[in-house]
């Protein structure tokens, strides 16, 4: 057994289509479970009033849309990655992948076109997620290891196309992306929350959606009720590899630049968000919600210890302390 | 450490008892093991002889009762703590690292060392005594994942007499043994008693068991029928006192004899040294028992037959159209379904809704436009489902993982009969579940078969399987070799599928 929670749930009266609560709030007392599936959105939210009441700037549309503005690139990996975690697998190549679709991005726009840059890196990441589809499934490699090695070569193949340089664009078309908005609402904090809409309704709502935590959360009987098991993980992967393709576009459009060394950190920062937010690392439970609550609880933490002014390195043992706590409380409760 | 050549090593039991949520798998075993012995431990699938070698070996702790060892009384609260005492247990699985050589893993937890290092030259010289004494042929440095099975089990005991064992538990010891392997075996459990080793011999193979044990006690649900020496045994003996009241049981009604046409048909099916050419066919409506023992090829069938292991040879036809069977997609594309001997290991999603569970395998029939389940489909399905199989459950929204196991059981049956099979393949339907459900399964079985589903129904309770099949089949060493029509007399079976001496038809 392992933490987490949220089976796809489409009978009865449980309202949200993940929940996993079958008998409504108030007729029960809270026990440990809630704390484990809810306790994410009360930390949220206790977090939000206490800034909102500590720091005049954080309460305002344009801190809060700026929030999401810096965290697109991220959430939009960290959505993707959710499906290939549910599935049973793992995936630390997105900080690769998206190095070398920004790259991809930005040498299409340069020298085929505006319309190309924005094309192209959806399909080189749909083709690195298939080639860690393909790895996982037909060779039968961990996705841990098959995937820190496609992180190795896919980073090193960033750095060959771009030549170590750093790429810039000037096509407005292509920089629209990144730069422009409707309103105050920029086009890639639109892109996040249509995506994270999307694929909470694909994991939540569609057939795919229930193969995927049948695949991970028993394999062998995936396959022993007629699943085809290797293909909705490949699946999973590739959505991983567009969503990082559209993360590197977005980057990309928003630098106005392209390079190998790009989004570093982002495989693992994308995960830590996962797990804090209660999807089960070990497959079968968990959902984007939960996934874009993770993202934007650790986004909270920076802006909220930027704006009271407290020094960085606190922030990250904040993160990692949360990390701890989020994923203890899930196996305590299993153990019992 | 005990000097093994002693005669110590007796062992009592007092009114031991062991539950399992309600089934009891020991119930008030009062029994006396003589040292430097080898003691016999027998009885049908469930009735408690390897949960017994267990608590000897502290693999188990009893529910009630006292466990003596040279009338001392001792509560070994694992088997590293029962090791201590000298009690040690091979178990089925054997317990060795792979990538250790010999030497490494007969002294593996018990090192000779000095200053917190391992003595290697105290470990070569204890280990040399140990090989002459025993006299065991082994490579010392060789690792043991790379040796034959008989001579992993030589360093099992090699691991036992080097920590001091007086009592040695051998659970199933040969159930993954050659022949020539066996009678290896059989030789250095003479050798250890001999030197004064008491051994606690638990096997189905009542062959063996004749062979090798000085005493033999038999157990039947949980309780001992007997103990004698095994000179007094013969097979039919043992078989007699297995099932004894059980043979004479009445017969519970059945349904009408099936007369239709072959809806499944298998020939010559070959699964690597597991099946040989084996063929069956099974009519519409009918239920077909295949009896066997552990190990016989039963459940390969089943899992042949449904692609979950690839068959290299045979031919498998629903309703006479040949179908070729790769994977069980393709077997339930066909029409057959597979309830599997395991239900957490093969068949449910243990942290998904029992709605999600009863429809993953047909969730073609309730999608939408979209790709999306729908869900009011969905619901009006499942719960159809929970009303004909009286699931117990609080909503169709509740996890498979908090229901009981017999309702978790019916929740696999409903995943299948959500597609209306042809052909429905069950591995012991009813395992671990309360008498209730098993009732209640057994009608959802009759029910099924008369409404002309054809039904494969493994099962080591032989009553079961007699109550409820039109046909039974016997499989031993991967082949069938005895047929009988409907209800045979239970100890006829019981002796064909040990294969008891003047059964005609003897495997290769």
């Amino acid at each position: 057994m392992t933490e987490g929670a949220d089976p796809p749930v489409s009978v009865e009266e449980s309202a949200p289509a993940d929940s996993g609560i079958s008998v409504p709030w108030h007729r029960r007392r809270i026990r440990a479970e809630h704390v484990r599936d809810y306790g994410i959105l009360v930390v949220f939210a206790s977090l939000f009033v206490a800034l909102s009441v500590g720091s005049s700037g954080f309460l305002t549309t344009n801190n809060l849309l700026n929030i999401l503005y810096e965290n697109a690139p991220l959430g939009i990996l960290a959505c993707g990655v959710t499906l290939v975690i549910v599935a049973g697998n793992f995936d630390l190549s997105l900080g690769a992948m998206f190095a070398l679709t920004e790259v991809c991005a930005t040498e299409a726009a340069i020298h085929w076109g505006a319309g190309f840059g924005l094309v192209v890196p959806l399909l080189a990441g749909a083709v690195l997620g298939l080639i860690n589809g393909l790895l996982v499934t037909k060779l039968r490699i961990n996705a841990f290891l098959a995937t820190l090695a496609t992180s190795l070569a896919f980073g090193g193949a960033a750095t060959a196309i771009s030549g170590g340089l750093l790429l810039q664009v000037t096509s407005s078309t292509f920089l629209a992306l990144g730069r422009d908005s409707i309103g105050q609402v920029q086009y890639s904090v639109i892109v996040f929350v249509v995506l994270a809409v999307l694929l909470q309704f694909v994991l939540g709502r569609t057939v795919f959606g229930r193969y995927c935590y049948g695949v991970g959360g028993n394999r062998e009987a995936a396959r022993q009720s007629g699943l085809r098991v290797d293909r909705i993980a490949i699946a999973t992967f590739m959505i991983a590899g567009v969503t990082a393709g559209i993360a590197g576009l977005i980057d990309a459009s928003t630098t106005g630049s392209g390079s190998s060394t790009a989004g570093a950190n982002y495989a693992l920062t994308a995960i830590a968000a996962v797990a804090l937010g209660g999807t089960s690392i070990f497959g079968g439970a968990g959902s984007v919600w939960r996934t874009v609550v993770g993202v934007l609880l650790l986004a909270l933490i920076t802006n909220g210890f930027d704006l009271l002014g407290v020094e960085a390195f606190y922030q990250d043992i904040v993160k990692g302390a949360l990390i701890v706590l989020a994923v203890s409380v899930g196996s305590l409760v299993e153990r019992r | 450490m005990a000097d093994s050549r002693q005669p110590v090593g007796r062992i009592r039991l007092e009114r031991i008892s062991k539950s399992y949520s309600r089934r009891k798998a020991l119930d008030d075993v009062t029994l006396e093991i003589v040292g430097a012995t080898v003691h016999g431990l027998v009885g049908a699938n469930g009735a408690g002889k390897s949960t017994l070698g267990k608590i000897i070996a502290g693999a188990i702790r009893p529910d009630a009762g006292e466990l003596y060892l040279d009338e001392r009384q001792i509560r070994p609260a694992d088997p590293h703590d029962a090791r201590r005492h000298g009690i040690a247990l091979i178990a089925q699985e054997l317990a060795l690292v792979p990538h250790l050589t010999v030497m490494e893993n007969v002294f593996l937890g018990i090192e000779p060392r000095r200053w917190g290092l391992l003595a290697r030259r105290r470990i070569e010289r204890r280990y040399a005594e140990l090989v002459q004494r025993w006299g065991f042929q082994l490579q010392r440095d060789a690792p043991v994942g790379g040796l034959r099975l008989a001579d992993q089990q030589k360093v099992e005991i090699l691991r036992a007499v080097a920590s001091g064992a007086s009592v040695i538990v051998m659970d199933e010891p040969t159930s993954s043994l050659t022949s020539v392997e066996v009678e290896t075996l059989r030789r250095m459990i003479e050798q250890l008693r001999g030197m004064g080793t008491t051994i606690v011999y638990v096997s189905h193979s009542l062959e063996e068991v004749l062979q090798v044990a000085d005493a033999i006690s038999v157990l039947r649900d949980g309780r001992l029928v007997h103990t004698r020496a095994a000179a007094e045994e013969t097979e039919a003996s043992l078989v007699h006192a297995m099932f004894g009241a059980a043979v004479d049981a009445g017969q519970v009604e059945k349904p009408a004899q099936a007369g239709g046409p072959d809806v499944l048909e298998v020939r010559d099916l070959d699964l690597g040294a597991l099946l040989k050419g084996v063929s069956l066919s099974i009519k519409a409506g009918e239920i077909v028992g295949l009896a066997g023992l552990v190990g016989s090829g039963r459940s390969e069938l089943a899992r042949a037959i449904f692609g979950v292991e690839r068959m290299d040879r045979g031919t498998i036809l629903v309703d006479g159209v040949e179908r070729r069977i790769k994977s069980p997609r393709d077997a339930i594309d066909a029409g057959i379904a597979f309830v599997p001997e395991s239900r957490k290991d093969d068949g449910l999603f243990m942290q998904l809704s029992v709605a999600a569970n009863a429809t993953i395998a047909g969730l073609g029939s309730i999608v939408s436009g979209l790709g999306t389940v729908k869900s009011s489909a969905e619901r009006a399905s499942a719960s159809k489902l929970i009303g004909d199989l009286s699931i117990a459950t609080p909503s169709p929204a509740a996890k498979v993982a908090t229901l009981s196991g017999g309702n978790q059981q019916k929740v696999l049956f409903a995943k299948w009969l959500f597609r209306e099979p042809r052909v429905l393949l069950l591995d012991e339907p009813t395992r671990g579940v309360d008498v209730n459900s098993r009732a209640a399964i057994h009608r959802l079985i009759r029910h099924q078969a008369a409404s002309g589903v054809a039904i494969l129904l493994i099962s080591s309770e032989l009553e079961e399987v007699l109550a409820l099949a039109h046909r039974v089949l016997v499989i031993r060493h991967g082949a069938i070799t005895h047929e009988f029509a409907a209800d045979p007399p239970l100890a006829e079976v019981m002796e064909a599928a040990f294969g008891v001496a003047g059964a005609e038809h003897s495997p290769p």
